[in-house]
């Protein structure tokens, strides 16, 4: 049968082995004379190996791209999405305008209808507020967890291995082929414009 | 008791889409002197030049809440009985009480309907 690695072990049994292990190496080494040094850099050795699977552990967590590329892009999309529906409901309410003043032209059953509709859609424009609030609430919840993990980094600073203080690419990116080009809308400072399409369609046909 | 209904009317609100719906709204009951504020304290300074006949705010605002702005129209000199209706998604038990103790005249949960408002302005100023 194998033995169960460091890495295999659940997080609160790894954490009494190692409580054991450095109340086992203090006590060997208060009563040095008649402990080997042998067994007492084994257990040594025993705590390092849990130490460097743990922080293989955090590697595997890619606790730097959380804090520097995943929560700071959510944010970003969220953003967006607050200002185009704001956008988007501006443009709404302005032929909403248009029509209420277009309204004083009509007959008074005609006006009443019409007013009666604008209303309707005045009130469904609401939405935009309340997402709004949701989404800046849910923002605000992702920029605490990014303080949160970037304190964590700060604490661990040059322990962890470096590539872990550092963001990586797109290169965590494990889908293959066409599905590596669908990325949903693009933030609007990132996206291309029509005009600039049509020339590189221009340029490539 | 008629409702002057040139009297001026205040909304308070950081959604410029929500100040224009209350405003349309208004319009559309027939007030005509409606004045927007996207936080408690522009609202607070507006009082200083004019005389409100019905402040209709938002809860949720920076850096002066609806709630706050409620309290100071409350301990103004003049014009501190003036109507105010709070208009917000804050929707729980001790919001209510709270906007009570601090002396709100209606309170309405927002999404709200034009039939709602009405109903609300009705029950703070009158028939109109």
């Amino acid at each position: 049968m194998m033995q169960e690695t460091h890495k295999d072990m659940p997080q609160d049994i790894r954490r009494d082995k190692v409580i054991h292990l450095i109340n086992s190496v203090i006590e060997k080494v208060g009563a040095a004379d008649e402990i080997s040094r042998e067994h007492i850099y084994e257990e040594l050795r025993s705590l390092h190996d849990i130490i460097e699977s743990t922080r293989a552990d955090i590697n595997a967590t890619r606790a730097g791209d959380i804090s520097g590329k995943h929560i700071p892009n959510a944010t970003d999309e969220l953003d967006a999405v607050v200002l185009a529906t704001e956008a988007a409901t501006g443009t709404i309410m302005d032929s909403c305008d248009a029509l209420t003043s277009y309204a004083d032209k009509m007959n008074p059953d005609q006006k009443d209808f019409m007013l009666g509709e604008v209303t309707k859609i005045l009130e469904a424009c609401s939405f935009q507020d309340i997402t709004g609030q949701r989404i800046t609430k849910v923002v605000k919840s992702l920029k605490i967890i990014d303080e949160k993990i970037s304190s964590l980094m700060k604490v661990l600073g040059d322990k962890l291995p470096a590539h872990l203080s550092s963001t990586s690419s797109d290169d965590d990116d494990d889908r293959v082929g066409d599905q590596r080009l669908l990325n949903g809308p693009q933030m609007p400072d990132k996206a291309i414009s029509q005009s600039d399409i049509d020339k590189l369609l221009a340029d490539l046909f | 008791m008629t409702v002057d209904k040139n009297m001026n009317v205040l909304i308070v609100d950081d959604y410029k889409t929500m100040l224009r719906i209350i405003g349309n709204l208004l319009k559309q009951l027939g007030f005509s002197h409606v004045d927007e504020a996207t936080d408690g304290s522009m609202a607070l300074e507006m009082f200083k030049s004019k005389t409100y006949g019905l402040v209709i705010s938002d809860w949720n605002m920076e850096p002066m809440s609806g709630l706050d702005l409620l309290k100071h129209v409350r301990a103004l000199p003049t014009n501190n009985n003036v109507p105010f209706v709070m208009v917000t998604a804050e929707s729980k038990t001790e919001n209510v009480i709270a906007a009570k103790q601090a002396g709100v005249s209606n309170y309405i949960v927002k999404p709200f309907n034009a039939e709602t408002l009405k109903a609300k302005l009705v029950s703070v100023l009158g028939e109109f």
